[in-house]
């Protein structure tokens, strides 16, 4: 077969053609893949709200969710697990920090990270219970959640990863602030949780 | 043109990233760990043999004065069908690697091998230049990402051989990318003159 010469005619209907074909095949694959996808994501948000909450897998959780104010909390009977993002070393870190009644942390878990492989991406296990940053059970209102280096807080920064390490701390202790800074109410005056540390 | 020859012209003869010098982005963006740095080349691999293919069966369709926007369309659907196939059915993969799958639309070793080797060749052929082109780019790119791995974290593939603590962290970051390329580079010519 020749190949086509480039009239305008024949420019327009084969580009014409060509975007027409690729809208329809993406439109298909979006359809048939869009169900599972978000499927898949809430489970894993199910997952990681029973593992942040120290609940077991098996167990049954009722949970109520809303937003407020780019919090997407997650209310049960067993705590509060509360999604918190912050900008850190390479773009927002989204974490996932679960509180008893009394605002002790009973676990996180990273949602969206882009932080550096090796050093920032290391903040999924670095504050883990029996890691060198533990927050796990500790609460905000005793322990300064910044880090250590120039009397920010009370917790060890990763070590080369100071900036993901603040934004963090200063995710968790936004999310803090959010459900339990008016004296446990509903947080819902969020004027006084704004100033939760947000750069 | 022999396919086996094509096959292996593109893993040593044309390596893209030691010889050809293409999709230097991704290259020193990625490789900050092996398994990084692998997944990414085979990311690109998918996507390369796929667009070589179809370009080489529509390559009389296009009129010389609109295939690069005709084949930039074709690659960027591409791209977009593999982002939502991996979101759907391999979750984990895709939480390491999403951020870096929209940037394989402007990897110009795609563009490229469409512009100076499937426009020209037939479809079978083609499939054998991107298998080729994107063994040698996936090769390239996990011998990147051990490198410095092994240099910054002490381990390969998140295996730990001498501790962390000995690790130099200059590697995982940004100067060590460029650093490393440039003595592999330098290796790799060395082995090819001999």
């Amino acid at each position: 077969m020749k190949k086509l010469k480039s009239s305008l005619t024949n420019m327009l209907l084969v580009l014409t053609v060509i975007s027409v074909v690729a809208g329809g095949t993406l439109a298909a694959v979006n359809k048939a893949t869009q169900e599972h996808i978000e499927k898949i994501k809430a489970e894993t948000l199910a997952r990681s709200i029973k593992k942040v909450l120290n609940v077991k897998e098996e167990e049954a959780l009722t949970v109520e969710d809303y937003e407020d104010g780019g919090f997407v909390i997650h209310r049960t009977d067993r705590g509060v697990a509360i999604e918190s993002t912050k900008n850190g070393f390479g773009g927002a870190l989204k974490v996932l920090v679960g509180f008893d009644t009394e605002g002790t942390i009973l676990g996180y878990s990273i949602l969206e990270t882009s932080e550096t492989p090796g050093l920032g991406a290391k903040a999924g296990e670095w504050f883990q219970e029996g890691q060198k940053g533990c927050i796990v059970g500790r609460n905000p209102k005793d322990t300064r959640m910044g880090v250590t280096k120039g009397g920010e807080g009370d917790i060890d920064a990763i070590t080369a990863s100071t900036i993901t390490s603040r934004a963090f701390l200063g995710a968790v202790q936004a999310a803090y602030d959010k459900v339990f800074a008016e004296s446990g109410t509903d947080g819902t005056t969020s004027a006084t949780s704004q100033k939760g540390g947000r750069q | 043109m022999n396919n086996l020859k094509v096959l292996f012209n593109g893993i040593v003869r044309e390596n893209p990233t030691f010889v050809l010098l293409l999709g230097m982005c991704p290259t020193l963006a990625t490789t900050t760990s092996a398994v990084n740095g692998m997944s990414m080349g085979l990311a690109t691999m998918f996507v390369l043999i796929l667009s070589n293919f179809i370009i080489s069966l529509i390559k009389n369709l296009v009129p010389d004065m609109v295939r690069i926007p005709c084949y930039i369309v074709v690659i960027a659907s591409l791209v977009t069908i593999l982002q939502m196939l991996m979101q759907a059915y391999v979750p984990d993969i895709y939480d390491t690697l999403g951020l870096f799958i929209p940037l394989i639309v402007v990897n110009c070793i795609i563009l490229g091998r469409a512009e100076a080797f499937a426009a020209k060749n037939g479809p079978v052929a083609s499939i054998f230049d991107g298998i080729g082109i994107g063994v040698g780019f996936t090769l390239a790119l996990t011998l990147l990402g051990s490198v410095r791995e092994l240099l910054g974290t002490g381990g390969v593939f998140g295996i730990s051989l001498w501790g962390e603590d000995y690790g130099m962290l200059m590697f995982v970051l940004a100067p060590g990318a460029f650093l490393t390329l440039g003595y592999l580079i330098a290796i790799v010519n060395k082995i090819k003159k001999q």
